[in-house]
């Protein structure tokens, strides 16, 4: 029988610990267990064939750390042969009847993915490649990924065994005391990634005993469609008399293990400490346990780093504002590179409540593969919400879905032949649920029922290609009533029979029905409200519409979607009544707001100065804007700064004032002439080195005194650095390293700028750095503050 | 010789605004910037994770190197700060991934609040490895020697390659070595205390 057979009506009894029992053997600390495989065969192949004879369905081979990190490509071989080979002799000499499988353990690489870490994430889905190909070849009859404390790295890791074989895959991660991975994903988060990808099995081992997981193992139970897995460790480990001790006893794990088998656990086996002893008192107690019947939860569920967002009966919210479409400043934010735009953005729609943020940056002359690949990972670095991948481009689509850290939400596939061929396969690698908007080859039928036909004939294909309609979400095309007034009509009954009786979710994106119409907000929003009464389940829609804010409150409220109002009434204040019309309320501006804009600026009054700055805007040039307000507070500030009078957080708090300044200022001027610029900068963090908050202070003062930063980000290799001077003809480069080892780093880079862009000067900073230091490397300034690099570009740029 | 690596975990740690502000460079707190170091504060305080795996290790020192019994180490700066002591706490600890977050989120939305995350961090970093050793030292009844960190003075960063093997810091605590001796998530600290 093979394991996916066996695992249907079976409760599968995993092994238990290696490392302990190796310790025990006489392995040294810091000495890796691997090696073991090849110099002490006799001892691996005992310790397998006594967890067989304890029980166990499955041994897993001593291959945890076996990665091309660790070791070289003979070395690697001759570690997973001879450890698949352990374990394959352990099954020969084992003398029990009992179902034995072998699966090929893989742990996580000890490293942390990029951007937090320095592993490239396709770094490590080769790695994890290089390990999954030399178990299929050596033969094997499943993997098992496990202890994965990150959600990123677990996904390389599927990754690279969906890629390179066939095999069941178990995977298993090792969750905190506070039931999350250490990178923050929830159980449930965890089982909407694995189960997208298509994870055999799913569930939780090591780090706490089966008592304090628990907990996950219930969550993961209540999210999962998939088998559960748990393989905790005795205990936590005490020192007793000089002697290592975990404090679970075999009984007391056999108990605590069982009773969560009641509950449905398909999967289990014990982590570090735990040894044959445990394993044979879990499989006397609950062998005779019939396996509970598995569940298939039939969810809708995308999720990011951290967390799953399920569609249930709450709407939920798509927010649309990172898209270009029509918006000028957004146009520019993305031919500029400007990602701080498209976070800020990102940020403020979790402000407002959203659930999903759409990212859509197609535009004709920028190239989108690489801005949505930008755009997705500078997002879900620092924003915990779920994204929606919306492009027509399918290698960006699928480039986006790869690197995306989660289950995304798809934007779109429709029901012409090729869309559904390029798009399903995507869906069933990847993980997500898809977006299907009811249209086909003979374009959007004007019918509900045409559009109903379609989403018949969707579905039908995407179970051809294993795609559930869990994973599908219907988009019905709402289209403005101003061209057809039927239009909201057939979009909405089409929605209610979608819901309703096929079953599925829908989606809309809302404000196309007021197209072409004055005050569009009002139809909206009560276009939105009735979508949501025939069944619309996720809103693509603006979220700064304080109209559509409203509509999905009250609709909350009044469907007993909100628990005693309290979402309505802590918003409800917020809520300006539209009866008064007389009463509209500005910002007042007085006579002296000059010199209010100065003072907003150097108190550090952000939000006020942006206002302030938009006001003026109506009456005064931008430029003498500039030069009489924000540029004479500047250097008020920028002076006091340097006398010492005035400390770094003002300073910092003064730049982001005037920074807001000069987004309006730039808002206003994209609509007719492009900024002047004093000159452009280069600067970048040297590579190996991850810190980037002084170059980040330095990026935000240059820009505020009018140059064009061109920001690189950290860890930036040499070459990246030169080419972009070359590439923008840059008269000044700054560097910054803030460790000793990285500072050779930056030597070089000064080196390579000399050589192939000798025009540029190189300005360098960063803790570490000290004149004498920077006189060493060749730099042409060693700046020992952010304004001292302002003054320098100034002097430069003269 | 069996070394065992233990665990110990930390909650709500008291945030000392006075320490925050100088790791800050600031020295006079107007109204404004206090709000707004609330303001970090409190969201920092709801990411923030206080962890940190050690081991006790054997101390033999001869020359500039001292032996550890996993492995050595050249310092003459660690071994005038080991002197006498016949045994060592090594240890990592981590704030974890978030106040990383954090701090790369505003250091592109508000620099000023990627300033006070970066201090918080340095501030509790420091706050974690007080209390850890403040812990060991009731825990063993003994007195401790000051921290010595990888980095210090004649103490070679490459010693963390080490360090790490021993203590499995990844897996214990979710705490990475980078290829150029950094480490991920960067508010870590490892270090040996010498035990006497």
């Amino acid at each position: 029988m093979n394991f996916s057979e066996y695992l249907k009506n079976n409760i599968v009894y995993l092994d238990g610990g290696m490392g302990t029992l190796l310790q025990a053997q006489g392995l040294t600390p810091g000495e890796h267990p691997e090696k073991w495989n090849v110099s002490h065969p006799e001892i691996i192949t005992d310790i397998h064939k006594n967890y067989f004879n304890s029980g166990s369905n499955v041994v897993c081979t001593n291959t945890f750390g076996a990665n091309s990190l660790k070791f070289d490509e003979t070395e690697l071989e001759e570690i997973i042969k001879s450890a698949i080979s352990n374990a394959k002799k352990a099954r020969e000499l084992s003398d029990t009847t009992h179902e034995k499988f072998i699966a090929l353990d893989i742990g996580p690489t000890g490293k942390l993915l990029k951007p937090l870490g320095d592993l490239d994430f396709e770094d490590a889905v080769s790695v994890f490649s290089k390990t999954v190909k030399l178990g299929v070849k050596y033969g094997v009859d499943l993997v098992l990924i496990e202890t994965m404390n990150d959600s990123y790295e677990t996904k390389a890791a599927l990754l690279a065994v969906k890629e390179n074989c066939d095999l069941p895959v178990l995977v298993s991660n090792a969750y905190n005391e506070d039931g999350k991975l250490m990178t923050g994903a929830s159980p449930a988060a965890m089982v909407a990634l694995l189960e997208g990808m298509g994870a055999t099995a799913i569930g939780a081992n090591c780090s706490l005993g089966p008592k304090q997981l628990a907990k996950v193992a219930e969550e993961l139970l209540e999210n999962a469609s998939a088998p559960v897995i748990l393989k905790p460790n005795a205990g936590l480990p005490e020192i007793k008399d000089g002697k290592t001790k975990f404090n679970v006893t075999p009984e007391e794990f056999a108990e605590d293990v069982t009773k969560l088998i009641k509950k449905g656990l398909r999967v289990v086996g014990g982590c570090c400490g735990t040894t044959p002893d445990y394993i044979k008192a879990l499989t006397e107690k609950s062998n005779a346990l019939k396996p509970v019947e598995i569940e298939n939860k039939n969810l809708t569920v995308v999720s990011s780093y951290t967390k799953a967002v399920k569609f249930l009966n709450s709407p939920i919210l798509i927010g649309e504002r990172i898209n270009p479409t029509g918006k000028k400043r957004f146009k520019q934010a993305l031919i500029e590179n400007d990602i701080s735009y498209i976070l800020n953005e990102g940020v403020s729609q979790q402000e407002k409540g959203v659930h999903i943020l759409d990212v859509n940056v197609g535009l004709p002359d920028i190239d989108e593969n690489t801005m949505l690949k930008t755009a997705v990972c500078e997002l879900q670095a620092v924003i915990d919400l779920p994204l929606q991948i919306d492009t027509a481009d399918v290698v960006a689509m699928e480039n986006a879905l790869r690197i995306y850290n989660g289950k995304a939400l798809i934007n779109s596939v429709n029901g012409k032949e090729e869309s559904m061929k390029a798009i399903f396969p995507l869906v069933k690698k990847y993980g997500g649920v898809v977006v299907a908007l009811t249209l086909d080859e003979n374009g959007i039928p004007e019918t509900a029922e045409g559009r109903v036909e379609i989403a018949k004939n969707i579905l039908k294909a995407a179970k051809e290609y294993g795609i559930e309609k869990n994973n599908i979400i219907f988009d019905t095309l709402a289209m403005t009533i101003s061209a057809d007034p039927k239009a909201a009509n057939e979009t909405l009954k089409a929605l209610n029979v979608i819901k309703n009786e096929l079953g599925c979710h829908t989606s809309l994106g809302v404000s196309n029905v007021s197209f072409g119409l004055p005050n569009r907000d009002v139809i909206n929003s009560v276009f939105f409200a009735l979508a949501l009464e025939n069944g619309l389940s996720g809103a693509i829609m603006n979220p700064y519409s304080a109209e559509m804010m409203k509509t999905y409150y009250t609709f909350k409220a009044l469907k007993g979607l909100d628990e005693n109002c309290a979402d309505y009434i802590s918003v409800a204040e917020n809520f300006s009544s539209t009866v008064i019309e007389n009463k509209k309320e500005t910002t007042s501006v007085s006579d002296n707001s000059s010199s209010e804009l100065m003072t907003s600026v150097i108190k550090g009054f952000k939000e006020k100065a942006g206002e302030i700055t938009k006001e003026l805007l109506k009456t005064k040039a931008p430029l003498d804007i500039v030069n009489n307000e924000i540029i004479p507070a500047l250097n008020e500030v920028g002076i006091g700064y340097e006398n010492k009078t005035i400390y770094l957080p003002q300073l910092l708090m003064s730049a982001e004032a005037a920074k807001s300044s000069f987004e309006a200022i730039k808002e206003f001027m994209s609509n007719s002439e492009k900024t002047s610029s004093k000159g452009k900068i280069v600067i970048a963090t040297v590579k190996g080195d991850i810190h980037d908050i002084g170059k980040n202070i330095v990026k935000l003062l240059l820009e505020n005194y009018g140059f064009d930063v061109i920001d690189l980000g950290k860890d930036v290799p040499p070459e990246t650095v030169a080419q972009k001077a070359i590439d923008t003809n840059a008269k000044l480069v700054g560097l910054s390293a803030l460790m000793t080892t990285t500072v050779p780093a930056m030597e070089e880079t000064i080196k390579l700028l000399k050589e192939k862009a000798p025009w540029c000067k190189t300005v360098v900073g960063g803790a570490v750095l000290t004149q004498e230091y920077a006189d060493k490397i060749g730099a042409d300034k060693y700046a020992k503050d952010a304004m001292e690099t302002v003054r320098f570009a100034e002097e430069i740029f003269k | 010789m069996s070394i065992t690596v233990l665990t110990k975990a930390y909650k709500n740690l008291p945030f000392n605004k006075k320490e925050i502000l100088r790791y800050a460079d600031c020295k006079d707190l107007s109204p404004e910037i206090e709000m707004l170091l609330d303001e970090c504060i409190e969201e920092a305080t709801q990411t923030l994770s206080y962890k940190a795996c050690y081991c006790i290790l054997p101390v033999n020192i001869s020359g500039n190197t001292i032996d550890f019994g996993a492995f050595k180490v050249n310092s003459e700066k660690l071994t005038i700060n080991l002197k006498k002591c016949e045994k060592a706490v090594l240890f990592g600890a981590t704030l974890g991934t978030d106040i990383d977050r954090l701090i790369m989120k505003y250091g592109k939305l508000s620099p000023t609040k990627a300033l006070f995350f970066q201090a918080i961090g340095a501030t509790m970093i420091e706050a974690l490895c007080d209390e850890f050793c403040k812990d060991i030292k009731a825990e063993l009844n003994v007195k401790l020697k000051p921290r010595f960190s990888p980095g210090y003075g004649d103490l070679d960063l490459s010693c963390q390659k080490n360090i790490f093997k021993l203590l499995n810091c990844s897996k214990n605590i979710g705490l990475t070595l980078n290829d150029s001796l950094l480490m991920s998530p960067t508010k870590s600290v490892t270090a040996f205390v010498g035990i006497y």
